[in-house]
């Protein structure tokens, strides 16, 4: 007689951590991928709001005034940036993404009054053209980066690290690197290509200061210096960067995207952007800088709720990767050309994955067109089609926003502040330092 | 040149000069002298006209940083990141250099008629770049274009992770970086360096040179490169 099956699966072995023993004994080969960090972390999730009752006053539904106007960028610069919301849009290259999203990106942000990013491999005159209000990455690679379109953006983003990947460098790997990428990177055609992860021309905070003021000397002082960084010893960065003349700072919780790097990366290293944002805050406030310095705080924002508490916590913007990503079809069963929906879950099979579960940004064939510069996918987002559904996505999370700020009783969305929210966690509160919903409990604090 | 034009960073800020050399040089080529340089960073950076500018001194960080078209020349030594990102032009340097000389340049050229310190063309894109004396270590480091010539010696890990930055050194090679590595040289390396030489107003013997180039075997991603090359 066959004895009974005993299943009993192993936590420290589980099925997931089976498959990639399997997978590294078999090929030798860690693993590249796209997208952010996809273990369970502590996010805005874990926050509520403490809306108006008797002890605070609502303003009405949709209907009164609620500000979101945004500058950014007031301690140097001539001209800072005005935007019309806190919701802008991160840095994502030319590359990594087709052209046809590139201007998508650019007419939506130019349609909601807001910015939108150049990326790792320069900028492309359509995405120029198509944005009123751009920023202009200066990268480790410097691939692209001349001072013709440094004249031509409206900010600069020094870009030390990126959340997905801090202290790691990028990577395009050859598939798509099509002439036109490989002309703007000066790099052979169908090469897997390398970006640094040190700058060349500079290395400590002190050789930054001078950088920025270099920058600043290219521009006639005209324009803002952002300072982007991954989320790691968050504190301390942010105080050298602001030592540095940042008139911006940007930190990249572990959340933020990628279009491709080592998933070792993505799953470890880095914090959450919860736990960013409040050491981010208090570095500023340490500085005495907070309202001078201003901050914006990226990775994995995905709705106007999570917009509004990092607001609450003291973000004056948010910047969004992947969620525009998403609002174009990323990870969808299908994609609409010329007004017809085409079923892509054969496209999905192809790279050996499915809709809803698809990383798969660094082989160029984005089953959605999006995360390719493939002719024949590429045209799966037109830039019409992209711009009215990037448009329609910041539109939700801007009405999201003023809803919530708005039964908190502010009009104005930036005076959302970190009374208004509890947390449904004990790490929530640790890290977000506010207390436990029913309690007046903040860990490490009361 | 029918203009001479003085600037003195005794009386005026490096800001204004800066400011002066971007929108007040007028339609007319000129000559442009700076005095008293005394090492203040971003000396002449962003230029973008055919002007030639005297530095009479020693000048900081960045001089001629992201220079176009205009001919400058710093009359003493210069700091970190001499003529980073130029597109074209020449930037010239009478002494020596510290870290990152020509660093990411894309066009024009860059001379160092003494030696130049650790990373000199660092991430070089399409520059060439001269050096009379010796390169301190990481020199070319993931260099992608253009040329690299040093008449001295070259210190350690020269070309690390080269791309198509081709590389040439009179003197000793200290050590080659990961995926570089010495080849033959050809009639045609000969002439390239003696183009070189001549741009930069050197005279050495083209033929004493060796070449140094990527052995390509980065160029695609895959773990055994990645553990044979650092380990
Ligand atoms: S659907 Fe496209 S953009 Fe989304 S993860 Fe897959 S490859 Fe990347």
């Amino acid at each position: 007689m066959t004895p009974p099956i005993r299943k009993e699966e192993s936590f420290s072995f589980s099925r997931q951590t089976l498959e990639y023993i399997h997978h590294a004994a078999e090929h030798g080969l860690y693993e590249i991928r796209g997208l952010g960090a996809k273990r369970q972390l502590p996010t805005f999730d874990d926050l509520l709001f403490l809306t108006a009752s008797a002890s605070r006053y609502p303003l009405e539904g949709y209907r009164e005034k609620c500000a979101t106007k945004t500058v950014l960028g007031t301690r140097h610069a001539k001209q800072p940036i005005e935007l019309e919301i806190p919701i802008t849009i991160a840095g994502m290259s030319f590359g990594a993404l087709s052209a046809n999203v590139k201007e998508s990106l650019g007419r939506a942000a130019t349609a909601m009054g807001t910015s939108t990013t150049t990326g790792d491999g320069g900028m492309t005159p359509e995405e120029r053209k198509s944005s009123k209000t751009l920023v202009y990455q200066c990268l480790p690679s410097r691939y692209g980066f001349n001072p013709d379109d440094l004249r031509k953006a409206d900010a600069i983003e020094m870009v030390i690290g990126q959340g997905a990947k801090p202290g790691g460098g990028g990577m395009l790997l050859g598939q798509k690197i099509s002439p036109r990428v490989a002309k703007m990177r000066t790099l052979p055609e169908g090469i897997d290509q390398r970006s640094a992860c040190r700058h060349p021309d500079w290395t400590g905070p002190d050789d930054l200061t001078i950088k920025i003021l270099e920058l600043r000397e290219l521009t006639d002082w005209r324009v803002p210096i952002y300072v982007k960084m991954g989320a790691t010893r968050v504190r301390e960065d942010v105080k050298l960067a602001v030592k540095a003349g940042a008139d911006v700072v940007v930190i990249d919780g572990m959340q933020g995207g990628t279009a491709a790097t080592q998933q070792v990366f993505i799953e470890h290293a880095g914090i959450p952007t919860l736990a960013a944002l409040p050491l981010a805050v208090e570095a500023l406030d340490e500085m005495n800088v907070l309202g001078e310095v201003q901050l914006i705080i990226s990775g994995g924002i995905r709705s106007g709720a999570d917009v509004a508490k990092a607001l609450a916590l003291g973000a004056d913007a948010v910047a969004i990767g992947q969620g525009m990503l998403m609002a174009l079809g990323c990870n969808s069963d299908h994609y609409t050309l010329e007004g017809k929906t085409h079923d892509a879950s054969g496209d999905y099979a192809v790279i050996g994955t499915e809709p809803g579960f698809c990383h798969h940004c660094h082989t160029g064939r984005c089953p959605v067109g999006i995360t390719t510069q493939s002719p024949d996918l590429e045209v799966r987002v037109s830039p019409d089609w992209g711009a009215q559904r990037l448009k329609n996505y910041l539109q939700v999370l801007t009405m999201e926003l003023t809803t919530l700020a708005r039964a908190c009783g502010k009009s104005n969305v930036h005076h959302l502040e970190r009374e208004d929210l509890v947390a449904l966690t004990i790490e929530a509160a640790a890290m977000a330092r506010v207390p436990l919903a029913g309690t007046s409990w903040i860990p490490g604090k009361s | 040149m029918d203009r001479v034009i003085t600037l003195d960073l005794e009386k005026q800020t490096v800001r204004e000069i800066n400011q002066f050399l971007h929108h007040d040089l007028g339609e007319s080529s000129a000559r442009v002298e700076i005095l008293n340089p005394f090492g203040v960073h971003n000396i002449a950076v962003g230029l973008d006209a055919p002007v030639e500018v005297d530095i009479r001194g020693h000048a900081g960080y960045f001089t001629a940083g992201m220079n176009k078209q205009a001919r400058v020349t710093v009359h003493g030594n210069v700091g970190w990141s001499v003529a980073e990102n130029i597109m074209s032009g020449e930037v010239r340097v009478k002494g020596c250099a510290s870290e990152c000389a020509g660093a990411s340049g894309h066009g024009g050229l860059v001379v160092i008629e003494g030696d130049a310190s650790s990373r000199c063309g660092i991430s070089m894109k399409g520059c060439d770049i001269v050096v009379g004396g010796g390169v301190g270590h990481m020199s070319a480091f993931m260099a992608q274009a253009g040329t690299l010539l040093v008449c001295g010696d070259a210190g350690p890990s020269l070309g690390d992770s080269l791309y198509e930055t081709v590389i040439y050194v009179g003197g000793a090679i200290h050590s080659l970086g990961a995926d570089a590595r010495e080849e033959p040289l050809t009639a045609d390396d000969r002439a390239t360096i003696a183009r070189l030489l001549a741009a930069a107003r050197l005279e050495r013997d083209p033929g004493s040179f060796k070449r140094v180039a990527s052995a390509r075997s980065l160029y695609h991603w895959h773990a055994g490169a990645d553990h044979k090359a650092y380990s």
